[in-house]
């Protein structure tokens, strides 16, 4: 297919772009229907009087909300955001800038709430929300990937990412549903997760993997699904059942399980990690989406739940389930405490299936060829999500450590790419929070060319030819968008790929039939 | 007294009202508006007091800004300090009575007025001049930094130039304002200019983006302590719903 966009060439370095107005200016992504928005509660069309819902809308999030109030009221425009959004950096619209994006907000907010801005408006930037103010909210509130870059570098930690949710839930709302999101949470809230795959299939999706597995490497990985009474439940983004390079990372979670001898399920009533609520700004839906991990904990009765390898998923988990479910520790009322009370109090609840594994690599369970993995040059990319809104291991900066000693581990040639472009830094993959679809293709491309750059600089200075991710949304992205810088789409691997190649499986295969044995004797 | 002193002590309770009712009602909004999600930003301190320390580097040093943007973290950091500092020294004008001897030491601070006008000049050239900046600048924003631009370079006149106020009226002026003893004011235009402005500076302050005072300390993702996993973090509005829903939840989960 021929491009409809240019592509950004990659630069040496990192230019701030001039500004160009309405660059990206367009109609946003397809819009949703009511067939997708009434089951989450949203009017299926733009409603009549849209203006006034809107309006009462923003009151209640702002009452809602510290941060939306706050941060309306605090940005004093000083424009050291300006330069920190790859979609600015990739496409040059001065909208993608952070601070005019939150504007789009803002200035509707002064004119409707604030004494300058209801006598003074064009004094203080105040607009009327009218039909021009709707629709570029809704094509630039989807150009904001919710990775909170931004904040990191606001003195007030302004953060877009709350404005941006809080806009999309005004513009459902008003009727006004991004299709991508909506229908996807709709097969997540009925059928459990994001693909609409239900338990036959993906019970026969597992069986075809354990044959696979077992077919490769003579070991008879199992992949369980709804066993009451395991310990561990995992919950994986449902692209690590299907998608390349995800299922190759699901490969190495069932070797690592395999390897430790953990008793774990996967649950097909919650068979889905990611949490598409989050990127709505809906916190019913997000609720109505984690209560199902939550009710799945209950019924198969396990004493840990754990999180593969997903970023928005994560953040979900580690930030928002102890408030949404009670998955997590410290409750004090009825609700939380009745799973509270379930989980094993040893372990964080929830646990990353990177601090799992890197916990047993400290304690020597895990055995590693390392030179299995020679043939590459690794370098990792932070996740926004995980990177920005969680933590790992319990340690300060955990959440960058930990991956990074876990790919170590297993991998002789490390490089990190340039400090500006990782960690708290980290530049977004250009796919996140909800924007993972075709039909917004050319900000996907765009945005993604900062972090392209910084892997162009490690590819010429130290010949990186492997890029490792722990978002599901990260490796589907950048499978899509490599090839248009000119790297190799396959480069892109799970970490718990290259933890699965390495491992070495010298478990005894035996082992079930061993204690039947004992019991016997 | 004067009419225009008449003036001027008026204005100067009017502004004060509104600056206390005004940031009163604001701090008591953001106070009341809850917080219903754990959303600090990273690096997100673990501990409380790992929270406080970032809250005092912000606040003392920019930290964020400095990461971000190194002009306009010095121009910002020059200008605050600056108008600090010469705020401290303005005491004086508003202690009634002997001055006690710790006020000698503020005597140096008349020159931070250079570092605030410097900060200033920075902070409008660059609004003037970066491209992106100007983009997000509306007419208030100008004015805001011209506003406390006027304030600087009156006080700096009054100071350094032979433009001096009769600083004995000054003081009976500020500090009977205190004191509820009024007097006449100084009518040299610098003074009065000075003087007009830094009041409707106090005027509009809750009604502007000068709300960024408060706000910084309000900010959940600085202000929050990372440590959702280990206690269970809900807002009041939530655990309403919560409550109500329980039941339901639970039977219309099961159906599915
Ligand atoms: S860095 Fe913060 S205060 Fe400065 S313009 Fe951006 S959002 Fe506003
Ligand atoms: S949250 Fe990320 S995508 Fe959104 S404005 Fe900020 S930097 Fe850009």
């Amino acid at each position: 297919m021929v491009e409809k966009f240019d592509i950004p060439t990659l630069p040496t370095y990192i230019e701030i772009p001039d500004i160009e107005k309405g660059a990206m200016k367009g109609d946003g992504p397809f819009k949703s229907s009511a067939e997708f928005q009434n089951p989450l509660g949203f009017p299926g069309e733009k409603v009549a009087d849209w203006q006034t819902v809107a309006i009462a809308k923003m009151a209640e999030l702002k009452s809602k909300y510290r941060s939306v109030q706050v941060f309306l009221d605090a940005c004093v425009k000083c424009g050291a955001c300006t330069d920190k959004c790859h979609y600015f950096l990739g496409s040059k619209d001065p909208k993608n800038m952070p601070v005019a994006r939150q504007d789009l907000f803002r200035s509707v907010y002064r004119r409707h709430f604030t004494f300058a801005g209801k006598y003074f408006p064009k004094l203080v930037g105040a607009k009327d929300l009218d039909e021009t103010m709707l629709d570029d909210w809704y094509n630039y509130f989807h150009q904001c990937s919710q990775c909170r870059r931004c904040s990191v570098f606001c003195p007030y930690g302004i953060d877009t990412a709350e404005i941006s949710m809080a806009a999309r839930e005004v513009l459902d709302t008003v009727g006004v549903g991004q299709k991508y999101c909506n229908q996807i949470l709709g097969k997540a809230t009925t059928v459990g997760n994001n693909l609409g795959l239900p338990e036959p299939a993906l019970r026969d999706t597992l069986l075809d993997l354990e044959e696979e597995i077992e077919e490769e490497t003579g070991i008879a990985i199992k992949y369980p699904l709804d066993v009451k009474g395991a310990e561990v439940l995992l919950v994986t983004p449902s692209a690590d059942f299907f998608a390349e390079p995800h299922i190759d990372g699901l490969i190495g979670y069932g070797k690592v399980f395999h390897q430790d001898g953990v008793r774990w399920t996967m649950s097909s009533f919650a068979s889905e990690g990611a949490n598409f609520g989050m990127f709505i700004g809906s916190y019913d839906v997000m609720r109505k989406a984690a209560l199902r991990i939550r009710k799945a904990a209950l019924d198969l009765e396990v004493s840990r739940i754990m999180v593969g390898e997903c970023g928005h998923a994560w953040r979900v988990a580690y930030g928002f389930w102890n408030t949404l479910t009670g998955v997590g520790a410290g409750a004090t009322d009825v609700f939380g405490l009745k799973l509270q009370n379930q989980l094993d109090p040893r372990y964080s609840q929830p646990q990353h299936i990177i601090e799992y594994t890197h916990d047993l690599i400290k304690r020597g369970k895990l055995e590693f060829d390392k030179s299995v993995n020679d043939h590459r040059t690794v370098t990792f990319h932070d996740s926004c999500n995980i990177a920005r809104a969680s933590n790992m291991g319990g340690i300060p900066n955990g959440q960058f450590i930990l991956p990074r000693e876990v790919i170590k581990a297993v991998c002789n040639n490390f490089v990190d790419m340039a400090r500006d472009t990782i960690m708290e830094s980290t530049f977004c993959c250009g796919g996140g929070g909800g924007l993972l679809t075709d039909d917004l293709m050319e900000i996907r491309v765009k945005g993604a060319m900062p972090r392209m750059q910084a892997l162009k600089a490690v590819e010429g200075s130290d010949n990186v030819d492997t890029l490792v991710a722990i978002c599901a949304i990260c490796k589907s992205q950048f499978s899509k968008v490599l090839p248009k810088f000119d790297f190799d789409p396959y480069m892109i691997v799970s970490v718990h790929q290259l933890v699965g190649e390495a491992l070495i499986m010298d478990k005894p295969q035996i082992e079930e039939d061993l204690s039947a044995t004992e019991v016997v004797g | 007294m004067s009419a225009i002193s008449i003036f001027f002590t008026a204005l100067f309770y009017l502004s004060l009202f509104v600056f206390l009712i005004g940031m009163a009602r604001k701090i008591y909004q953001y106070w009341l508006t809850p917080t219903p999600l754990k959303i600090p930003i990273a690096p997100a301190p673990l501990t409380q007091t790992g929270v406080a320390m970032r809250i005092v580097r912000e606040v003392v040093l920019f930290e964020s800004l400095f990461k971000s943007n190194k002009w306009t973290w010095i121009f910002g950091w020059l200008f605050h300090v600056g108008l600090l500092l010469v705020l401290i020294r303005h005491l004086r004008y508003f202690w009634p009575g002997d001055l006690p001897e710790i006020f000698l030491l503020t005597q140096p601070f008349k020159y931070a007025a250079f570092a605030m006008v410097i900060g200033l000049v920075g902070l409008i050239g660059r609004r003037i001049f970066v491209e992106r900046i100007r983009y997000i600048s509306a007419p208030s924003d100008y004015l805001m930094l011209i506003l406390l631009l006027v304030i600087g370079v009156s006080g700096v006149v009054m100071t350094f130039t032979n433009n001096h106020t009769d600083i004995i009226m000054v003081k009976e002026f500020a500090s009977g304002l205190l004191i509820l003893n009024w007097s006449n004011l100084p009518t040299e235009v610098y003074f009065l200019l000075h003087i007009f402005l830094a009041f409707i500076l106090l005027l509009i302050f809750p009604i502007s983006k000068l709300l960024h005072v408060p706000g910084v300390f309000f900010s959940p993702t600085l202000n929050q302590v990372d440590d959702s996993r280990k206690k269970r973090h809900i807002s009041p509005w939530a655990l309403k719903q919560e409550q109500g829903h329980a039941v339901r939840l639970e039977q219309a989960l099961g159906k599915d």
